[in-house]
């Protein structure tokens, strides 16, 4: 798949809290359901061993980051790589702002940080879409 | 008192492929059921965490588990901490199993519950071989 021109999108690996899987599912609702003709994915490992065609890709498109935790690692990563993020959020402010939806579940989460992940991506498209148009996040 | 080793899983959660969600999935579940053998840290925790984080492979005979032949895990753990006791490839196992790789990265349910299990059958495997040796 062709990602030039794309806005990245950049979810942590966590692999330890419900917050590390809503940032993941955040990123597959952003980049499969609510944008996917102007968003792309890669794996955020690539970057920690420096591979070339990851490298490029975060350094020539504006790039979204989504953590889990406040360790930041999918951020601190892409700028150990030599890029900026255009946006950085954490996971766990969808959740301060839609209280009622607490993801449970780090293999998979429950029912309400799926439903959570849903709206999180919904406000991230806007962002997605002046990203896309060459304006600020 | 007696200190009892633990070994160290280092999944690549690749987010890209449905590989990665596999090995994280995998991985996840195993730890959920061998509190008492084992423990992980987030692979890129390598770069963005500190001291502590960089020597785990060091501290715990590690295992790695990848989605794909650039093995993010195995590289990673070896370059940034220390050489992995054993390196798992989610490719592999499914070959050697006759089993396909699932067509979605998320969402999973019993049409993929083979082939998490698999992976999950050959870390405990590969968890008490480690153990064994340590």
């Amino acid at each position: 798949m062709d990602k030039t021109g794309k806005v990245v999108i950049l979810p942590c690996s966590g692999i330890g809290k419900p917050t590390g899987a809503l940032a993941r599912e955040i990123a597959y609702e952003l980049a499969e359901r609510a944008r996917p003709e102007k968003t792309a994915m890669t794996c955020l490992p690539l970057l920690v061993i420096g591979d070339t065609d990851a490298l490029k890709l975060v350094r020539e498109n504006p790039v979204i980051t989504i953590d889990g935790c406040a360790l930041e690692c999918a951020r601190k990563s892409l700028e150990a790589a030599g890029a900026k993020p255009a946006l950085t959020c954490q996971s766990v402010k969808f959740f301060l702002a839609h209280k009622e939806l607490k993801p449970e579940g780090v293999a998979q989460l429950n029912e309400a940080g799926r439903k959570l992940a849903g709206l999180a991506a919904d406000e991230l498209a806007a962002t997605v879409d002046r990203l896309a148009n060459g304006e600020d996040a | 008192m007696e200190m009892r080793v633990k070994v160290g899983i280092v999944s690549c959660s690749g987010e890209e492929r449905p590989e990665g969600t596999v090995c994280r999935m995998a991985c996840r579940r195993l730890l959920e059921q061998t509190t008492d053998k084992t423990v992980t840290i987030c692979l890129p925790l390598f770069i963005a965490g500190g001291r502590e984080e960089r020597t785990f492979a060091s501290k715990y005979p590690t295992i790695t588990v990848d989605g794909c032949e650039k093995r993010c895990a195995a590289r990673a753990t070896e370059t940034l901490s220390a050489k992995p006791r054993m390196t798992l490839l989610i490719p592999e196992i499914l070959r050697k199993r006759g089993l396909a790789v699932p067509r979605t990265h998320r969402n999973y349910g019993p049409e993929e519950e083979p082939v998490i299990r698999a992976v999950i059958e050959e870390l405990a495997g590969a968890v008490d071989e480690v153990l064994a040796k340590a």
